[in-house]
C-alpha cells in the first residue's frame, strides 16, 4: 500500500478529533449549570454511593469484580454482532468457531456463578 | 468479497488445545466437584474437610497431569508426522510444525507437570486454593508451547501475553504475603511495558517488510531473500525491539530488573516454573527469530546480542554473590544462565540451537528441584529463605543437603552434573562459530558464579553452636518425588548426556518457506 491509500484513516482521525472537541465545546457552552449535592457524588452504577463526598474510604473490591465480569461478557457481544452480520458467508465454519468461543466463556460464567462471584451480599 | 474458510488442521496446535481444554475442565471440576467454601476469599473458609497429605481434592492435580500427558502424546504424534513428511506450517502459515517446536513442547510439558506436583502439596499445606493454580499453570504452558511453534509475529505476541498474564497472577498467588503482591505488581507493570516494545518491534518489522509472517508467501524470509541488503535499517530496528521484548522474558541484562523481586515474592513452585518455563519459551522464540528467520541479517543483530550476552553473564554472576536471600541469589543466577544460553544464540549454527535446547532442558530440571528444596524449607510464608537459614542443614537433613549440593554444583557447572555438559555444549558451539572471547568471558563469569553456590554449601555443612533455629523440612511424597526426579535427572544427564543431546540435534530442523 502506498501512502495515499492511508488518507481515509487520516480523515477519520481528523473527523473524530473535531467531533470530540466540538461536542465538548457545545456541551460546555449550551448546558445550564446547576450543581446539586447528588450530582457531585461519585457515580456507582446507579445505586446510592456508599461513600460520602469527602471521605476517602476504600471502595469494595466487588465493584472491580463486577466491572471485569461485565467487560468479559461485553467483549462476547462485540464478537457476536459481526458474526451475526457475516453469518451467511461464514456458514458452518463460523458456527463452530462461535461455539468454541461461547463455550469457553460459558465455562468462565459457570465458574464465577458457582464460586459466588455474582453474589452481592456477604 | 467472498469469504474463504481457512484450511485448518488442528493437529498443529493439538498439545495447546489439550492443555487449554484441561484447564477449562479443571475450573469446572474445581467449582462443581467436592466440598468447598463458597467464597472467593480463601482466608474466610479455611475449613477444609479431611485434609490429609494429598488433600481431599486430589482429582484436580490428577486431571492436570492427564492433560500434560495428553499434550506429550499429541506432541509425539506430531513428531512422527514431521519425521515422516518433513516440517510444515499450518493455519495459513501461522503455526510451524517442526522438530524444534515438538522438542520444546515436550520439555515444557515436563516442567508443567513437575510444577503441578509441587504446587499441589505447597498449596494444600498452606490451605490455599488449588483449582485456579492448576488452571493458570495449564494456560501458561499452553501459551509457552504456542510461542515455540509460532510462525507469525502476531501469534508470538498472543502466546507471549497468554503465558505472561497467567504468570502475573501466579506470582501473587499467596495473597496474604505482601512481598508476593509487590512482586506481582512489579512483574505485571514491567511486563506490560516490555510488551509494548515487542509490539512496536512488530510494527516496524511490518513497516519494513509488509508482513508479520515468518515463512509464508511474501513473508519476512522471502522478503530477505529478494531484497537488496541496502535498505534494511527499519527491519534491523524492529528486530532490535523484538529482542528487547523477548530479552525481558528470559531475564537478560539490562531488562532483568523485575527478576529478583518477582522470584523472591512468588511462591517457590511458581518461581521454579518461571525460571524453567518462561526462559525456555522466550529462547524458543529468540532462536527461531534470530538464528533462522533473521539469519541473513546476523551481522547486524549479532553485536547487540553479544553485548547482551556478555553483560548478562557478568552482571548476573556478580550481583548474585552479594545476595543474602537464596531466592534472590537463584534469581541472579538465572540471569547469568540466560547469558550462557545467549552464547549459543550468537553461534547461529545447528550446534548452538541444539545446545541451547539441551541447556534449557537440563537447567529447567535442575532449577525446579532447587526451588522445591527452598519451598520445603521456607516455612508457610517462605520467611526462612536467607542463606543463614540453611545453617546446619546437613546435620538436620543429610540427604536433602546432599541433593542440594548436587543441584548447586550443577548450576555452577561442575563435572558429572548436567550443568557441566550443558555449559560445554553451548560454549563449544560459540567457539566453533569463532567467538572464543565471549566464551572466555563466560568462563570467568562461571568462576565468579561458583563462589555463591559454594557459599550455600559451606553454610549448609557448617557445624557450629550458634544455629538459631535448625532448618526444618516439611515435605510429603510429592515434594520428595519432584526433588528426587530433579536430582536424578541432574546426575543421569551429567553422566549419560548423549541420548538427550542427540535428540536435541535430531529435533533441530525448522519449517521453511
Amino acid at each position: 500500500m502506498s501512502l495515499p491509500d492511508y488518507l481515509p484513516i487520516l480523515f477519520l482521525i481528523i473527523l473524530s478529533t473535531v467531533f470530540a472537541l466540538a461536542s465538548m465545546l457545545a456541551a460546555s457552552k449550551l448546558t445550564p449549570k446547576r450543581v446539586t449535592e447528588a450530582k457531585s457524588q461519585p457515580y456507582e452504577s446507579g445505586i446510592v454511593p456508599e461513600t460520602g463526598l469527602d471521605d476517602r474510604e476504600r471502595f469494595p473490591v466487588k465493584f472491580y469484580l463486577v466491572a471485569m465480569l461485565f467487560i468479559i461478557f461485553d467483549i462476547e457481544t462485540v464478537f457476536l454482532y459481526p458474526w451475526a452480520v457475516a453469518y451467511g458467508d461464514l456458514a458452518l465454519f463460523g458456527l463452530y468457531e462461535m461455539l468454541v468461543f461461547v463455550g469457553i466463556l460459558l465455562v468462565a460464567y459457570a465458574y464465577v456463578w458457582k464460586r459466588g462471584g455474582l453474589e452481592w451480599a456477604e | 468479497m467472498d469469504f474463504v474458510a481457512p484450511k485448518i488442521a488442528l493437529s498443529g496446535i493439538a498439545p495447546e488445545i489439550a492443555l487449554a481444554a484441561t484447564a477449562l475442565l479443571v475450573l469446572l471440576a474445581d467449582a462443581f466437584i467436592g466440598d468447598r467454601p463458597r467464597t472467593l476469599r480463601p482466608e474466610h473458609g479455611s475449613a477444609r474437610p479431611g485434609s490429609g497429605i494429598l488433600g481431599n481434592r486430589w482429582h484436580l492435580p490428577l486431571l492436570s497431569l492427564i492433560g500434560f500427558g495428553a499434550a506429550v502424546y499429541l506432541a509425539l504424534d506430531a513428531w512422527d508426522r514431521v519425521d515422516a513428511t518433513g516440517a510444515t506450517t499450518q493455519f495459513s502459515g501461522m503455526i510451524a510444525v517442526d522438530g524444534f517446536s515438538v522438542f520444546v513442547k515436550i520439555t515444557l510439558a515436563v516442567f508443567g507437570a513437575l510444577t503441578i506436583l509441587l504446587g499441589h502439596e505447597y498449596l494444600v499445606r498452606r490451605d490455599l486454593e488449588e483449582g485456579e493454580f492448576f488452571a493458570l499453570v495449564l494456560f501458561s504452558v499452553a501459551g509457552m508451547m504456542l510461542m515455540a511453534s509460532s510462525a507469525d509475529l502476531i501469534v508470538t505476541f498472543l502466546a507471549l501475553e497468554t503465558f505472561s498474564i497467567a504468570l502475573y497472577v501466579l506470582v501473587g498467588y499467596q495473597r496474604s504475603r505482601l512481598d508476593g503482591q509487590e512482586a506481582a505488581m512489579k512483574y505485571f507493570l514491567l511486563g506490560a511495558f516490555s510488551s509494548t516494545f515487542f509490539l512496536l518491534g512488530i510494527a516496524l518489522v511490518f513497516g519494513a517488510t509488509g508482513s508479520t509472517n515468518l515463512y509464508g508467501e511474501g513473508g519476512i524470509t522471502s522478503f530477505l531473500a529478494t531484497t537488496p541488503a541496502a535498505d534494511l535499517s527499519l527491519l534491523v530496528l524492529g528486530a532490535g525491539l523484538l529482542i528487547v521484548g523477548l530479552g525481558f522474558k528470559v531475564a537478560a541484562v539490562p531488562f532483568h530488573m523485575w527478576t529478583p523481586d518477582a522470584y523472591q515474592g512468588a511462591p517457590s513452585p511458581v518461581t521454579g516454573f518461571m525460571a524453567a518455563g518462561s526462559k525456555l519459551a522466550g529462547f524458543a522464540a529468540l532462536l527461531r527469530l534470530l538464528d533462522v528467520v533473521l539469519f541473513p541479517l546476523r551481522w547486524d543483530w549479532r553485536p547487540l546480542v553479544i553485548g547482551i550476552a556478555v553483560v548478562t553473564m557478568i552482571v548476573g554472576s556478580i550481583l548474585a554473590v552479594v545476595q543474602d536471600d537464596i531466592k534472590r541469589m537463584l534469581a541472579y543466577s538465572s540471569i547469568a544462565h540466560a547469558g550462557f544460553v545467549f552464547t549459543a544464540v550468537i553461534a547461529t549454527n545447528d550446534r548452538g540451537i541444539s545446545g541451547a535446547l539441551f541447556y534449557l532442558a537440563t537447567y529447567g530440571l535442575t532449577i525446579v528441584g532447587a526451588f522445591a528444596i527452598v519451598a520445603v524449607l521456607g516455612g508457610p510464608e517462605e520467611r526462612r529463605t536467607r542463606v543463614n537459614d540453611f545453617r546446619g542443614l546437613f546435620a538436620a537433613h543429610p540427604l536433602l543437603a546432599g541433593i542440594l549440593t548436587l543441584l548447586m554444583l550443577s548450576l555452577a557447572g561442575v563435572p558429572i552434573t548436567s550443568g557441566f555438559v550443558a555449559k560445554l555444549v553451548v560454549f563449544g558451539a560459540a567457539v566453533e562459530a569463532g567467538y572464543t572471547w565471549v566464551v572466555v568471558v563466560g568462563a570467568i563469569a562461571s568462576a565468579i558464579a561458583a563462589f555463591f553456590y559454594l557459599r550455600i554449601l559451606v553454610v549448609m555443612y557448617m557445624v557450629d553452636a550458634e544455629v538459631a533455629e535448625e532448618p526444618k523440612a516439611v515435605m510429603g511424597p510429592l515434594s520428595i518425588g519432584v526433588i528426587g526426579l530433579s536430582a536424578a535427572a541432574t546426575l543421569v544427564l551429567g553422566l549419560f548426556w548423549s541420548p538427550l543431546i542427540e535428540l536435541a540435534e535430531k529435533a533441530t530442523f525448522f519449517a521453511g518457506p
